[in-house]
């Protein structure tokens, strides 16, 4: 494998998992030096000593650290991309070293909300306690120049040096720019996107249809089920981001059919398996105590959930999916729901 | 009791000191920084139009003006040297030096419209609007209050005890000592102007600049107040990148000259009556550039740019019904609509001053907190806080790589943010009055009481369907009230203080005091009965609370 190291920059990225390593691998591809910050120091000594993570061979070029704050002294582009339940700690550790002059581009799929596991008459019924994680950035630290990468990004397939694209939404040119520099290569291409929130939105949502798509893979229901699901599914989620205040046109695109269509026929990918699994009759407990990392799409469930008992929308898939993963009700009978639901028009996201 | 209130001293002593008396003393050195600056950008742009185009649509669009839609205070060779460059664009079409000639075109153009856009500050004549502001104001309120020719000496009353300056003047004071202020006030009566202008040297801030609509300076009264008060002349009628940009410049310039600046970010007066929920973002980009072209001229020494949002808080607005019947036109989708003549001439205005001062309605004029160009508030020390009250350097906002650079496309986005955090401040800062609760609980009643009606057929009901049962209308009233009272202690919403009072009181406070210059009072209280007079009206002044979320409560 040959080193181009392109640019002499260094770049950080927060996050050890599978989309991190794969991340900062592809940046050393084009960088002299990254950093990659792993939160325990365990965790960390291991990387160093074997300098492999998972199926993640790890590039000479990468620096395994734990302290944050030479990664904000010595990083001005950075890639935060940590489970979303701990993306809002990991900002409060990281803010005090931030600056202005910081760029964030960060990789995660997941809503930023504390109402979940408190009373429901806590719970503020409008989108202003859900947060994407470009608004936690905000909320968090004084960085204003921020980005989001979404797209068809199967980590092991990245590894596997497989070729894909991926979409940098951000408000700023110069953020896509500096995320297209760093990352374009012979088998990643980069494209822009404006569309910061609705980008997340792609990226988030999908995790839901990407579950739902395991339980018909489980229930060997066929191609063409699988087809309707996920077609069905990419309406829901388009209705809910409109609901949210997001625009169409991202999900079109890579972060939203691409990502989709990876993910919803994939094995590699975590939250199909969830979905795979609970189809198979095991519990949700089970499941995500016996997986390595987070599936987001869970924890995404569970929040629209919440979300549109507020809201004037009606999202049976989520709902069918929120009750099979909560025991309300077996597979087959959300099958046999599913296939009576009075569905309207087909697509009224276009009128 | 006028003796008790603070007096402010002058900040700045000596006249001479007074960045606007050193901009008016080296207009022409700065007018022509202005013009090659403009002449500059455009010449370097990438538009769409080549510089042909641009010059072709100007002068034919410039022509249409005059002839179609001429004001008393165009200059009178308006046509003159419309004609005179189309002629000369004409005639050298087909010339080698076309290039050359057309430059030469667009910098007279550009010199033309400098012309037109400054203002004509004068230190005496300062003086004197000053003196008319405040001691006039003074005197006519106490010859009509108290009565006789002998209380016009008398300083029994004077404007403090009707305005009230709330908020933070002192840190005010402190930033305009340290950097360069920029005002942004909301905007809703053609008054704005002078009452902030009597604001501005009541706190002893020297004089601001500021934009005005040019329309206004067809009214002989406000074009002296305006001219004098440090006013520049915006032209809505010109729309062209020539102007546009060489107005953008001339403010941008007049803020690197340290020039104190006024602008109504929402544009034109709210014709809704709501707090304004958008902003031009043209001129407010303005102080991001001249910020960052600060900092890269003068690093560490930089003057810091601090915009300072302000709500005028009125309890009436002089020309609510013809603003109300343009916003409902333009909604109901009525495309052509007539300038308000509210304010049409000199006597009209001084009928409502006579009005204004003889009735006592308080105004507050709410200073809200500094901030910087990013919208982040700032400390006394006029440093800028991240929201953890971390102190951080403006400058890290423009860096890329390291140095400084001119991203377009990033400060575009900066005026974005900067917006949208005037506009929470706003909300933050309005001082909510008896007046602008009765109003909105009588209309929300009326809408909830008619489900079925679109707001035009409200407005259009008839006298019979305009009660509403003085019972009810308490119980929401105080519903409502205690909605605001939260929301007030959360830091949302500020208050007036006499809408603490028993619900009574402060029902008929409000009763009183709403629209109450209007000849058809909106809102009035008859036996058990609450009676709306004008829908309309009473639409504009309800609409003052829109935006809080307080219909879920009702």
């Amino acid at each position: 494998m040959a080193l181009k190291n392109t640019y002499k920059a260094t770049i950080g990225v927060i996050g050890t998992g599978n989309f991190g390593t794969a991340m900062a691998n592809l940046l050393a591809e084009k960088c002299n030096r990254v950093l990659l910050h792993a939160r325990s120091k365990e965790k960390a000594a291991k990387l160093i000593k074997t300098r492999k993570n998972g199926y993640h061979k790890i590039a000479d070029n990468i620096e395994i650290i734990t302290d944050i704050s030479l990664l904000a002294e010595k990083c001005n582009l950075i890639f935060p991309i940590v489970p979303s339940i701990n993306f809002r700690k990991m900002m409060k550790n990281l803010s005090p070293y931030l600056k202005p002059s910081h760029i964030l581009i960060h990789g995660t799929k997941g809503f930023d909300f504390d109402g979940i596991n408190k009373s429901n008459n806590r719970f503020e019924k409008s989108k202003s306690e859900i947060f994407t994680m470009s608004e936690v950035i905000r909320q968090e630290s004084s960085v204003v120049r921020i980005g989001c990468i979404a797209g068809p990004n199967l980590s092991k397939e990245i590894a596997s040096k497989m070729p894909t694209a991926s979409v940098i939404a951000s408000e700023f040119d110069e953020v896509i720019d500096l995320g297209r520099k760093y990352l374009k290569s012979e088998r990643f291409l980069v494209f822009g996107s404006n569309d910061l929130m609705s980008t997340e939105l792609c990226g988030i949502l999908k995790n839901i249809i990407a579950v739902g798509a395991g339980t018909i893979e489980g229930m060997k229901l066929g191609e063409n089920a699988k087809s309707l699901f996920i077609t069905r599914g990419m309406v829901e989620m388009v209705e809910i981001a409109k609901t949210m205040g997001g625009q169409v046109k991202p999900f079109l695109g890579l972060a939203g059919i691409g990502d989709l269509i990876a993910t919803c026929s994939s094995k590699l990918s975590r939250n199909y398996t969830v979905g795979l699994r609970l189809a198979t009759g095991e519990k949700l407990n089970d499941i995500t105590y016996s997986m390595r990392e987070v599936a987001e799409g869970i924890k995404t469930i569970d929040v629209i959930h919440e979300w549109s008992k507020s809201n004037p929308i009606r999202i049976p898939i989520t709902e069918t999916l929120y009750k099979i993963m909560h025991e309300k009700i077996t597979v087959e009978e959300a099958h046999a729901y599913m296939m009576k639901f009075p569905f309207t028009s087909e697509i009224k996201f276009l009128n | 009791m006028s003796q008790k209130r603070p007096r402010y001293k002058d900040i700045l002593k000596r006249k001479k000191d007074w960045p606007i008396v050193n901009l008016s003393q080296n207009k022409k050195t700065f007018l022509d920084e202005v013009s090659q600056n403009v002449f500059k950008n455009l010449i370097q742009s990438n538009g769409r139009k080549t510089l042909h185009e641009e010059l072709e649509t100007t002068i034919y669009r410039e022509k249409q003006r005059v002839t179609n839609n001429p004001w008393r205070v165009d200059p009178k060779d308006d046509l003159t040297f419309w004609r005179q460059v189309q002629k000369k664009q004409l005639s050298v079409k087909e010339s080698k030096d076309k290039v050359t000639v057309e430059k030469e075109i667009l910098k007279e153009i550009i010199d033309r419209y400098c012309k037109e856009i400054v203002g004509s500050f004068n230190k005496s004549s300062y003086r004197f609007a000053k003196r008319i502001t405040t001691f006039g104001f003074a005197r006519l309120l106490n010859a009509a209050r108290v009565k006789g020719f002998k209380s016009i000496f008398s300083r029994q009353l004077d404007l403090q005890d009707q305005i009230h300056v709330v908020g933070e003047p002192d840190q005010l004071r402190k930033l305009a000592k340290i950097g360069t202020i920029v005002l942004v006030p909301t905007h809703f009566s053609n008054l704005d102007s002078i009452l902030i202008g009597w604001v501005i040297q009541f706190l002893g801030l020297p004089p601001f600049i500021y934009g005005a609509g040019l329309n206004l300076f067809n009214i002989k009264i406000l074009a002296y107040f305006m001219n004098s008060l440090g006013a520049y002349k915006l032209d809505r009628r010109k729309k062209n990148p020539i102007y546009l940009e060489t107005l953008k410049e001339y403010s941008k310039r007049a803020l690197e000259w340290g020039c104190h600046s006024l602008f109504f970010p929402g544009g034109t007066r709210s014709r809704s009556g709501q707090i304004e929920n958008s902003l031009k973002l043209g001129l407010l980009g303005t102080t991001i550039k001249a910020q960052r072209s600060l900092i890269s001229n003068y690093g560490k020494n930089a003057k810091p740019i601090f915009i300072v949002p302000v709500v005028i808080n009125y309890q009436f607005t002089l020309e609510a019904p013809s603003l109300i019947n343009e916003h409902l036109k333009r909604t109901g989708r009525e495309r052509y609509y007539r300038e308000s003549d509210a304010f049409s001439n000199s006597k009209k205005i001084t009928s409502f001053l006579m009005k204004f001062f003889t009735k006592k309605s308080d105004i507050s004029v709410s200073i809200g907190r500094g901030l910087d160009v990013l919208g982040n508030y700032v400390n006394e020390q006029g440093q800028s806080l991240d929201q953890h009250g971390a102190v951080i350097d403006i400058k890290d906002y423009f860096l890329s790589g390291g140095k400084i650079n001119v991203d377009k496309q990033r400060e575009h986005t900066y005026v974005q943010i900067l917006s949208k955090k005037i506009i929470e401040e706003y909300y933050k800062n309005n001082r909510v009055y008896s007046s602008h609760l009765v109003a909105y609980t009588a209309f929300k009643m009326l809408e909830r009481k008619n489900p079925k009606l679109d707001l035009y057929s409200i407005l259009r009901l008839s006298e019979d369907d305009l009660t509403l049962d003085y019972k009810s209308f308490k119980t929401n009233f105080k519903k409502l009230r205690g909605i605001i009272l939260k929301l007030n202690e959360q830091g949302k919403v500020d208050v007036n203080e006499k809408f603490r009072y028993t619900a009574d009181e402060s029902i008929i406070y409000g009763l009183n005091n709403v629209g109450m210059y209007h000849a058809k009072r909106p809102l009035i209280k008859s036996k058990d009965e609450i009676l709306i007079l004008n829908a309309s009206t009473l639409y504009y002044y309800h609409n003052r609370l829109e935006g809080y979320g307080l219909e879920k409560h009702i």
